[in-house]
């Protein structure tokens, strides 16, 4: 089955496209480039890299723009699926989707109504488990943003390990945030992947930080030999 | 040793990780020694140690097991308690004669007990998870038991201990699950 997975560049996209490449052909990622800094569905600090992404991957990229305005953002989204219909003939999508009903729904209507399958091979997964794998299938994933307390800025552009697997787990406990950053408390960045031909290499970035809320912005990046 | 069966288009799917393994996960973290098995690979060895038997929802467009029924036929002699989540619903009404209409329902919906049961004892309603696109009309020797403002979201078989229910309680209802592994056997 050929499959479009909705990919935004971070860890969870990024491994629900590795699982669906075990299963089934991945024809290509899917990415809608938000200019609302508030987008729930769409927006995340290096959407912009996406392209370069596409490329260490070796894999076609449909790319559409939304304004994020809520509810015209997914006939955005509609629309670019549709384009990757014609353009590579997917019959699914996958997404990264962990826990949101309200991502999660929206997507499997836009399926529906399109008449494709709908996988989200991440789907309530255990969280400690599930980053155990991520990092234990060597993806290299660097943390691109922090929207919640305690965060500080050192958290700005650090590549998770077991090492912050740990610190993530103490945070959780204590301020009551998602493991996976499931509920917008952080974000990510995917440098290499299992299934990348080249790895991303950033040459330069900016960190902008203010009251628990943070962005960690590639601003030069190149591929490299794996 | 709790079955988990799996109902989706092929052994090892991609849909595995969305539709079996959150079961999976709670039927782990209750204690309980699980195996998953594929529809298409039962045994009666296999349906005679289990305990307790649930089996698995699918993706919306997948309805394969709809068009297996000879993989089904044990649930008609089968005496342990069963419970079907959505696919497996359906499955299980197909089993015993009854019919899947179009009614297509993604995302939360309110559902309402319309008979006591020990399974929702406690929850006369409560919000669940739908994803489905057919609904059942519950065959002969079923009674319903919870409903939605579209559907029959749950049923019981009146003699033997066979439960269906259309919502997924993976998602916000995990202690359907449970009460379903832990509730006494006569309640049944």
């Amino acid at each position: 089955m050929k499959l479009g997975v909705l990919f935004s560049g971070g860890k969870d996209s990024s491994f629900a496209c590795w699982r669906a490449m075990q299963h089934e052909e991945v024809a290509c990622l899917i990415s809608v480039l938000s200019r609302n800094e508030e987008s729930y569905m769409f927006h995340t600090p290096n959407i912009r890299w996406v392209p370069l992404q596409a490329e260490a991957a070796g894999l076609p990229l449909v790319q559409g723009e939304t304004e994020g305005r809520e509810g015209a953002e997914l006939e955005d989204l509609r629309q670019v699926i549709r384009l990757a219909m014609d353009l590579h003939g997917i019959e699914g999508v996958v997404t990264g989707a962990l826990q949101s009903v309200y991502q999660a729904s929206r997507i499997q209507r836009i399926c529906a109504d399109l008449n494709l399958w709908c996988f989200n091979p991440l789907w309530h997964a255990e969280p400690y488990r599930y980053l155990k794998e991520l990092l234990g299938a060597g993806f290299r994933v660097v943390v691109a943003g922090v929207f919640s307390s305690p965060f500080d800025a050192s958290w700005l552009g650090r590549e998770m390990d077991g090492q912050v697997l740990r610190d993530l787990e103490g945070i959780a406990h204590t301020h009551r945030i998602t493991l996976t950053g499931e509920g917008g408390e952080y974000e990510t960045f995917v440098l290499d992947a299992p299934f990348f031909r080249k790895r991303i290499a950033i040459q330069a970035a900016e960190k902008d930080y203010r009251n628990h809320r943070g962005t960690y912005r590639i601003t030069r990046a190149v591929l490299e030999a794996k | 040793m709790i079955l988990i069966v799996d109902l989706c288009y092929r052994e090892r799917s991609l849909s595995e990780y969305e539709f079996v393994e959150p079961v999976a996960g709670i039927v782990h973290r209750s204690g309980f020694p699980y195996r998953i098995l594929h529809h298409s690979h039962l045994t009666a060895r296999d349906l005679s140690v289990a305990e307790r038997i649930l089996l698995c929802g699918t993706a919306l467009r997948d309805n394969a097991f709809a068009e297996r029924p000879e993989f089904f036929g044990w649930l008609r002699e089968i005496r342990v308690p069963v419970l079907g989540i959505c696919a497996g619903m359906q499955a299980m009404a197909l089993a015993f004669g009854g019919t899947l209409v179009p009614e297509q329902e993604i995302g939360m919906t309110e559902v309402r007990c319309v008979q006591e049961d020990p399974l929702f004892e406690r929850h006369p309603e409560f919000t669940a998870y739908g994803l489905h696109g057919s609904s059942v009309v519950i065959p002969g020797g079923f009674s319903e038991l919870a409903v939605s403002s579209s559907c029959v979201q749950a049923m019981r078989n009146d003699v033997l201990p066979l439960y269906g229910i259309l919502f997924h309680p993976e998602v916000r209802n995990e202690w359907v699950v449970v009460r379903f592994l832990t509730m006494p056997w006569r309640a049944c």
